[in-house]
């Protein structure tokens, strides 16, 4: 039974009085908000009865601010007030946002100083305006006309974001709902959202792909459910592939189209752009019933848009599209070490799912129909619901354990520019594990510890979370103090780092929080990268790990010629100091292999040296002793 | 029959009665309500009723109004952790059916 707790007098809780929360599903294109009512989850709609409210923001004059529908209706005729599709602006700056020429915004960058540095600005009517303050009054919106239709202050909110969201994405989106006034309960993966819609309410266990195409993001997860118990094996995704770019190939054909029957090649209005882009969209949802499409409107020049596509010609325009969403599948297929036999079922999440040629080539992909059985926009919205329901506390909790993976791999930086990883991606949150380092040099007493998240081998390639030193380290031989570093990741994704020196016990710590302006290329170029790069980077390591090599050997030499240079006659001397030449001379170009080479040289000619430094001390050691002395 | 706390429940009681700094005893009860008949309910006391009953078990005071006590004479309050959640716990030997959640309750 329910554990109770002591109230003030008179203040009992009604049982089953319900907290309000609401999940919310912020996208690209449309956002939702569901809430969870008399255990039934349900998406709420607006006094008009829509469920979906568009993600458009409209600085009108006279200050005032309209979202959704009315602000769509003014996409046409205002497009510069008119914000579209801002999820894709979140925590960007704007070196990142490419195709600047088809976003008929005015993007600034943001003063150096500014506190969410690098973050894109946008100059309204309304002033400058930042991609949170423009996300912020989506949520508002959402969050009144829950408070409408719940009647009452809601305790909480989880808000759905791509599993492929960075720390600074994902902050900014936090910072959008503190903005609105909403408490995050949490941040949810959206794909995540979908399987807690689809597990619970279909009670369904074993292994499921879930298929996110929204209208600014593909994401890709695969999950492992069993009793009620939501594991995430792998995620992959591609944050710049959604049901807009389908709108734009559609936008692109139509002006191919008039170019050919209008030559005068004016460049479009602003105005045009968005009634095209419009146009388009109508073009690719009609086509998902039809078998082709009229196009018609005037442009501002008089001039009449009157073409038809058929959807045979819309699915070769857009083939390549979803072939982009194959290699991602493949990849988190492989992360999750999964044959397609494995899966026991594909869920389709994001309004560009109802696409028949998209179904197809999932179908195709898995070989078996994907489910369907809940409507794709919705979906991620009552997973958030739901979650947020429990963490409310309106369920005791005990049926619902949320597993999360860290995106990418967390490592330190070791000897030569190199990264050890220390917590390989798709590792389940929360997460720690420990390795033991060692020093590089004699006698050392501090160690500068530099975390990094990413795939590549090369620190310079990865992105810089943070830097600590460990000071207080005994002085030893190189090799022989015994560091342990520890990386752990709570259930929010956030991470600490520790390490310490085991003989000693001396300790250092670092916690990373979320930030903006680190600069770090999107996760997914990083990711890309580590496949692409894979072949140099395997070259990179080997030189640097010669590299290593060989200047501590060069050093230990250096030590040893110093100690016991006396043992050696001239010619020796000079032999070795010949070899150290040839590896210095290797060390400053970049073979590896010559490296290698010199390196084992260097290790022969000094084998004899070596040898009689062994014979050496131990005649030091027995010097002077009886033999009852010596310990055997 | 009586109401009884176990000492795990005397000793939780005590302690949120001295870091509340007032209060005489512990008010244990049920309303109509929920969807199962019954809802217990569980309060400090500052005053009492003309026409309620007190006992003493592990040095506190349980008080319960004689319209309760009907419901849950003989109960014994516990205090138990699950999982993350801790809270008080009634082993009441009168109930006949609870709700799925267990805040709620039919005799």
């Amino acid at each position: 039974m329910a554990l109770l707790q002591i109230s003030e007098p008179g203040m009992s809780a009604a049982p089953h009085q319900h907290k309000l929360a609401i999940g919310i599903d912020l996208g690209t294109t449309n956002s939702l908000v569901a809430t969870v009512r008399s255990g039934m989850s349900t998406v709420l709609q607006d006094q008009h009865g829509h469920a979906l409210l568009p993600s458009i923001v409209h600085y009108g004059e006279a200050q005032q601010v309209i979202v959704g529908h009315e602000a769509k209706v003014k996409q046409n005729a205002d497009p510069v007030n008119t914000i579209a599709s801002v999820k894709r602006l979140m925590g960007r700056s704007l070196k990142d946002i490419v195709d600047k020429a088809h976003i008929p915004y005015r993007f600034v960058s943001p003063p150096s100083d500014d506190a969410s540095q690098g973050m894109v600005l946008l100059d309204t009517r309304a002033g400058l305006k930042s991609p949170v303050e423009i996300s912020a009054e989506i949520l508002k919106t959402l969050k009144n006309r829950a408070q409408a239709a719940l009647g009452g202050e809601l305790t909480g909110a989880v808000i759905t974001v791509p599993a492929y969201f960075d720390d600074a994405q994902r902050q900014a989106t936090k910072d959008a709902a503190r903005l609105a006034g909403l408490h995050v309960l949490r941040l949810l993966n959206e794909p995540t959202a979908a399987a807690v819609a689809y597990g619970l309410d279909n009670a369904a266990e074993g292994v499921y792909v879930i298929y996110d195409l929204g209208g600014g993001t593909f994401d890709v997860s695969i999950l492992h459910l069993s009793k009620g118990i939501f594991e995430v094996l792998a995620t992959n995704g591609d944050s710049a592939l959604g049901g807009d770019d389908f709108d734009h190939r559609i936008y692109c054909w139509i002006l191919d189209q008039i170019r050919d029957a209008n030559p005068s090649k004016q460049p479009l209005s602003e105005k045009d752009t968005r009634l095209l882009l419009t146009k388009a969209r109508q073009a690719k949802e009609w086509l998902t019933e039809n078998e082709e499409a009229q196009i018609t409107c005037k442009l501002s020049s008089a001039y009449t848009v009157d073409v038809t596509l058929t959807a045979a010609a819309f699915v070769e325009l857009t083939e390549n599209l979803v072939r982009k969403t194959l290699s991602p599948m493949r990849k988190a297929m492989r992360d999750a070490s999964l044959d397609l036999t494995d899966i026991k079922g594909v869920v389709l999440v994001g309004g560009a799912t109802r696409m028949p040629h998209v179904r197809q080539a999932v179908q195709d992909f898995f070989q078996q129909a994907p489910l369907t059985n809940l409507d794709p926009d919705k979906v991620v919205a009552i997973g958030a619901a739901i979650q947020a329901n429990v963490l409310a506390g309106n369920r005791s909790g005990d049926d619902l354990l949320l597993l999360d993976v860290t995106p990418l791999s967390l490592g330190l930086e070791t000897m030569g520019g190199l990264v050890e990883k220390v917590i390989p991606r798709n590792s389940t949150l929360p997460v720690a594990r420990a390795q033991d380092f060692t020093t590089f040099k004699d006698g050392q007493t501090a160690m500068s510890i530099h975390v990094l998240q990413g795939e590549r081998d090369l620190v310079s390639a990865c992105r810089s979370l943070a830097r600590f030193e460990l000071r207080g380290i005994p002085p030893m031989a190189a090799g022989a103090a015994r560091i342990r570093v520890t990386f752990q990741v709570d259930a929010d994704g956030l991470l600490s780092v520790s390490a310490r020196e085991e003989t000693k016990g001396v300790e250092a710590s670092i916690s990373v929080k979320p930030s903006y302006g680190l600069n770090e290329d999107a996760i997914i170029d990083m990711l890309k990268s580590s496949f692409s790069e894979a072949e140099s980077d395997k070259k990179a390591r080997a030189l640097a790990e010669a590299k290593v090599d060989a200047m501590g050997i060069i050093s230990a030499i250096h030590i040893a010629l110093e100690q016991d240079g006396h043992l050696l006659n001239a010619v020796e001397k000079e032999a070795i100091s010949k070899h150290i030449k040839a590896l210095e001379t290797a060390l400053a170009g970049e073979q590896s292999r010559a490296i290698h080479d010199a390196t084992a040289a260097l290790n022969t000619a000094t084998e004899a040296f070596a040898a009689k430094r062994m014979d050496e001390s131990v005649s030091r050691a027995l010097a002077g002793k009886n033999i009852d002395e010596v310990n055997l | 029959m009586a109401i009884s706390l176990t000492p795990a429940a005397a000793n939780r009681v005590e302690k949120f009665l001295s870091n509340r700094g007032k209060g005489i005893g512990l008010r244990l009860g049920v309303k109509t309500t929920g969807c199962s008949g019954m809802a217990y309910t569980l309060e400090f006391v500052d005053e009492m009723q003309a026409e309620d009953m007190s006992f003493e078990s592990h040095g506190v005071k349980v008080i319960v109004d004689p319209k309760s006590l009907v419901y849950i004479d003989g109960t014994e309050l516990d205090f138990t952790k699950e999982g993350l959640n801790e809270g008080f716990k009634f082993n009441n030997p009168n109930v006949a059916d609870e709700c799925g959640c267990g805040e709620s309750f039919t005799v």
